[in-house]
């Protein structure tokens, strides 16, 4: 028995085994931490429900088995149940990502019936949302009632909480609250610095002192609550000497689609210069997944440089994340600047010495919104 | 729940888990919330038999029958045992 590693076989790569839907980027939030690309309002118009459909049935056809379904907030699609239930009926394990925005009990029956597995409530907040929600009593008691809600229909409560400079110091409430709710897992995740997050990055990035309290108040709660509500804690991972293994690999396990039908193997990817990312409106999801240049382009090794083309750990971290070397390096090839190997790793240190030292937060913070911000991209 | 494991427990895929044979894996799978494992054959041999109805002894039987083994009670409740941590496997009353 053994858990979900592919080996790449030499040659022909496995199937895209996780489907990732990202059904629309319409969202009733704002989220100053929004991985969403920055020019969102730009890409074409969304999928129709025969073409969703179309991609469930092709990829599942190549071994697609884990779906993921989110946005933006999917539940403005009004399809999501259509979709659901043909997923269901392919042998997808079907997983939802929610703001709760939306998710009255008649929406969430006819999901349940349409086979969805899994909810995760995502408090895709913005920091005013999040201030609301630990201030004010009406945005509580609406994400408790989806919370229970989610309860009432037998499945896990799980609340995923994106954790920022701003709203780090809050953990300890957050928990309260979550405690509060009923939630049984509760996971903490450090911003990533991509899309708009990036740009914000320097609001966002906690300093080590405040992680250090927030990863404490984390140790209280697991020790007083153990297995009733489980914690998990990210770290962001620009504090770490080692990068995380992007995707498992990218074009290895992973497949998203845009809500427009581009196909990309990481979320981020869009942002990677020199790439066209097929369509799923011009191809097929196995010629897209197999031989399309776009996905074959960092898959496997022979991309690498060095260091990475030399180093025994290429094979479990893959050399980390090509969008953070991109962003950081100005070259996605390059061995991703958080590992302690690379020779762009001061870029990484330096932004984190920022933080500590509070520097560039007098810059507005960026909202997600429909103007794309200037210098963006 | 552990203490409650006999010979005439009922085990069934835990809630929230699905077993499926996968093709393209050649194997059958266990699916959960955004992960999966894959099963080796004496694994699967073991989970798809539990139904919720056949009790522990019944699997064994069936096993024992169906693989032309004997002996075989140890193994299935080990595995069983294993299975009940990790929630893939419940207990029907
Ligand atoms: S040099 Fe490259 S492969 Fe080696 S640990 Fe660093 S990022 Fe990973
Ligand atoms: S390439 Fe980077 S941004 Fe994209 S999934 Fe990997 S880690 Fe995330």
């Amino acid at each position: 028995m053994s858990t979900v590693t592919r080996e790449a076989l030499p040659g022909r790569p496995g199937p895209p085994l996780w489907l990732l839907l990202e059904l629309t980027y319409r969202c009733p939030l704002h989220c100053v931490f929004c991985y969403n690309p920055t020019d969102f309002s730009h890409v074409g118009a969304e999928l129709d429900t025969a073409e969703w459909l179309r991609v469930l049935r092709e990829a599942r056809a190549l071994g697609a088995v884990q779906l993921g379904l989110s946005g933006g907030e999917p539940l403005v699609r009004d399809d999501l149940a259509i979709i659901v239930a043909e997923a269901h009926r392919l042998g997808f394990y079907t997983n939802l990502t929610t703001s709760g925005i939306g998710l009255t009990e008649q929406r969430l029956a006819a999901l349940r019936d349409a086979g969805l597995d899994h909810i995760q409530l995502s408090f895709q907040d913005s920091t005013r949302q999040m201030n609301d929600f630990l201030s004010s009593t009406r945005t509580f008691e609406l994400k408790s009632k989806v919370a229970a809600l989610i309860k009432k229909y037998r499945y896990p409560m799980v609340l995923n909480v994106v954790i920022h400079r701003l709203n780090i110091d809050h953990v300890e409430d957050i928990l309260a609250m979550a405690e509060r709710m009923g939630a049984e897992y509760v996971e903490l995740a450090n911003t990533q610095y991509y899309g708009w997050a990036w740009l914000n990055r320097a609001q966002l990035l906690p300093s080590r002192e405040q992680l250090r309290r927030a990863e404490e108040s984390t140790r209280r709660f697991r020790e007083r609550l153990g297995s009733r509500m489980r914690i998990f804690f990210v770290v962001p991972d620009y504090f770490e000497t080692r990068p995380k293994p992007c995707m498992k690999g990218l074009g290895r396990i992973f497949l998203a689609i845009s809500p427009d039908g581009v196909a990309l193997p990481c979320h981020a990817a869009r942002m990677l210069p020199g790439l066209a990312f097929p369509s799923v409106r011009e191809a097929s999801i196995g010629s897209i997944w197999y031989d399309s240049p776009a996905f074959n382009r960092y898959r496997g090794e022979g991309w690498m440089k060095e260091p990475c083309r030399s180093c025994p750990e290429r094979s479990a971290d893959f050399g980390g994340c090509r969008c953070q070397a991109y962003l950081l390096t100005g070259a996605a090839a390059n061995a991703d600047p958080v590992c302690n190997l690379s020779p762009h790793r001061h870029l990484v240190t330096r932004i984190v010495a920022q933080a500590e030292a509070g520097e560039n937060r007098e810059q507005a913070l960026i909202f997600r919104d429909h103007r794309a911000p200037p210098g963006a991209g | 729940m552990m203490e409650g494991l006999s010979e005439t427990s009922r085990p069934a895929i835990g809630h929230g888990f699905r077993l499926q044979w996968e093709s393209a894996q050649d194997a059958h799978v266990l699916l959960y919330p955004e992960g999966m494992v894959k099963l080796n054959p004496s694994a699967a041999a073991i989970l798809t038999r539990c139904d919720g109805a056949r009790t522990v002894t019944d699997i064994i039987t069936d096993l024992e029958r169906s693989y032309s083994a004997e002996g075989l009670d140890k193994d299935v409740l080990a595995f069983v045992r294993l299975a009940l941590e990790r929630n893939w496997l419940e207990l029907r009353p």
